[in-house]
């Protein structure tokens, strides 16, 4: 199968912010890079970096391949395994649990079905993580999706606002680098 | 009502385009420092301000700028620690979301400063939206001619860089910045070398927090001077307060230096009380590493004087009766709160951020979150808690870098303030572990 598998491509957007994003740094420390681009690659492929998709990313900084899997096993923001449409990433620590972040993990375990670090839920559509804190304390509890900060989840008709806005995001909200949103879900996904 | 030096404006419609933040004053420290003023001049004011670092250290920012070396022919680099991550703390993200020019001004005059032609603003990841905002900003500021080649005319040339990270509470620590920066773990670094004299790519660097840097282009406009006026005794200028947890009305406030806690956490111009007409059991004050307080010693010092929001007036008493301002990560916790699983809450959060670099930090962490999770869920014995302070003495001061005391200061601090508490979970687990159970004796004042 792996002989087979079709390697992953940057789109032609994402190598030119790539580039640009290259051009930060001096012309010897391409490396410095890694950081934004497994996040650009992370939003391209589906909202988890696979092995392959390291390797590219290897590719495009001129590194080794396991420069890039030790980064990327360090940092909690990139998923290491293939995730649902939407990564819901729950604050547990102090301040978000003083103010309910325990009660919401339960509540979006049972209305999605999914459960915190496992699989996506049945219909593909939520994966649930918890993490640690996100610097909005003072709206606690909080949910990241992607770029997306939801507060004060704690009441039942904010939970279900933010569920209902994202069954109804056909594709991810557009970078500023793209002209629309790739769809959520890609082959590799 | 206090001065703002930061955030009279945060409020104004539009305040986050140049054009705006310019009608409201903004960049007029960058005039005067390339046009009027020589590098030394603006460490001098820097100096003269008595600004210590908003980070969490406190370390005076003027003289960790004089330390930078300056070899000949080398470049050096200010780079702006934007990876707020501290628990309790959230000043940073309002800061830069709604006053990005603020940052990208207080950029420009510092690493005129330091004569930096590149800088870098070091964002933790989970900020990319105000990463976009920021590099908005900056394409502002290149576009009028802040940034860029010979800015305003004055032969100096700045290139100023938005970088997130990935996720990761260790990367604060400015050497494990710099690595992370360079595209590596987030490995804090042996010191010696200082990033003053090897940081970024081995050269000379400096970190600050947003909140300092923020703080200059007021400094280069008022004087050092005018703004040591402000606060008390080594405590100058403002300082953002990020109110949490059991509060009326948390959220970001800007105070001069000074202000009774009491009158923080009570006053409707500030934190309006603590919710649900319940009473403040414990504060911690200054972000999850320092030394949570009971509601009597965060109010009033040992000695029985009013505890003023200053660096020397929490630290009053030193550990024992004392904490640390920190980093301004305030959080308040009602009389229903367990602090017990509190104190567990942060360890497991320690070990899941300790980069496990130095064995004391990396075991020790795990350590603490075990024995405080069986003691949680009624499986402790009384010896669990002496075992807790035995091993957050032997990670302190036994690691390369802060984060060891940190794991270790929440939890001796709480077994000090708490003991009885924690007996409670070991005579009484069925009562103690029931969700909803609260403490029922009366609380322990040192």
């Amino acid at each position: 199968m792996e002989s087979t598998a079709v390697k992953p491509q940057f789109s032609e957007a994402a190598k030119a912010e790539i580039e640009r994003i290259c051009k930060q740094y001096p012309d010897d420390r391409r490396k410095s890079a890694m950081l934004p681009v497994l996040h650009i690659a992370q939003a391209e492929f589906g909202g988890w970096v696979s092995p392959e998709v390291q390797d590219i990313v290897a590719e495009v900084l001129g590194v080794k391949p396991i420069e890039v899997y030790e980064v990327s096993s360090f940092y909690t923001m990139f998923n290491l395994k293939p995730v649902g449409k939407h990564v819901l990433e729950i604050c547990r620590t102090g301040p978000c649990m003083l103010r309910g972040s325990e009660e919401l993990t339960a509540q979006l375990e049972r209305i999605t079905g999914a459960k915190v670090g496992g699989p996506a839920s049945e219909d593909g559509l939520f994966t649930l993580k918890e993490v640690e804190c996100l610097a909005a304390c003072g709206f606690a509890p909080i949910v990241q999706v992607r770029e997306q900060y939801y507060e004060q989840l704690d009441t039942p008709e904010a939970v279900d606002a933010m569920l209902t806005e994202l069954r109804n995001q056909v594709h991810r909200p557009a970078l500023p680098w793209e002209e629309t949103g790739l769809p959520n879900a890609l082959a590799n996904n | 009502m206090g001065r703002k030096l930061l955030t009279e404006h945060i409020n104004v419609e539009g305040i986050e385009t140049l054009d705006v933040y310019r009608k409201h004053g903004g960049y007029r420290s960058v005039e005067k420092a390339l046009k009027t003023m020589t590098p030394d001049e603006v460490v001098e004011e820097v100096k003269k301000s008595g600004l210590r670092g908003r980070g969490g250290a406190g370390f005076p920012t003027g003289l960790k700028w004089s330390f930078l070396a300056k070899p000949e022919g080398v470049p050096r680099y200010l780079v702006c620690n934007a990876d707020e991550s501290e628990p309790g703390t959230f000043k940073d993200r309002q800061l830069m979301s709604k006053l990005p020019h603020l940052l990208i001004e207080g950029m420009i005059t510092g690493s005129y400063a330091l004569g930096a032609n590149t800088s870098y603003i070091y964002i933790r990841g989970e900020l990319l939206y105000v990463l976009r905002i920021l590099e908005k900003a900056i394409a502002e500021a290149y576009a009028a001619g802040f940034l860029g080649k010979n800015i305003l005319g004055s032969g100096y040339d700045l290139d100023l860089y938005v970088h997130p990270g990935g996720g990761a509470y260790i990367c604060g620590e400015e050497t494990a910045l710099l690595e992370s920066l360079e595209g590596k773990r987030g490995n804090p670094r042996n010191k010696p070398p200082f990033p003053a004299v090897q940081g970024l790519y081995a050269r000379p660097t400096v970190v600050n927090n947003v909140e300092s840097i923020a703080a200059v282009p007021v400094i280069v406009n008022e004087g050092g001077d005018e703004y040591a006026k402000i606060g008390v005794g080594k405590s100058t200028g403002t300082k953002l307060f990020s109110a949490c947890g059991h509060l009326n009305k948390p959220g970001i406030y800007e105070i001069e230096l000074g202000l009774p806690v009491e009158e923080f956490i009570y006053s409707d111009e500030y934190c309006g009380g603590i919710w649900k007409g319940r009473e403040l059991k414990a504060v911690v004050a200054g972000g999850s590493s320092v030394p949570i307080l009971p509601k009597e010693l965060i109010l009033k010092t040992a000695a029985g004087e009013n505890r003023l929001m200053t660096y020397e007036s929490l630290s009053d008493g030193g550990f024992v009766t004392g904490t640390m301002l920190g980093s301004g990560g305030f959080i308040a916790m009602d009389e229903t709160t367990n602090i017990v699983r509190n104190t567990w809450n942060f360890s497991r959060f320690y070990h899941h951020e300790s980069c496990g670099q130095c064995s004391p930090c990396r075991e020790g962490t795990g350590w603490l979150e075990k024995v405080l999770h069986r003691l949680v869920h009624g499986h402790g014995q009384m010896q669990d808690i002496d075992l807790l302070v035995s091993v957050a003495k032997q990670i302190e001061g036994n690691t390369i870098c802060p984060l060891g005391e940190a794991a270790a200061w929440p939890v001796a601090a709480a077994v000090r303030h708490f003991r009885d508490e924690f007996e409670w979970h070991v005579t009484h687990p069925q009562e103690a572990t029931k969700a909803g159970a609260i403490f029922p004796g009366k609380l322990v004042t040192a």
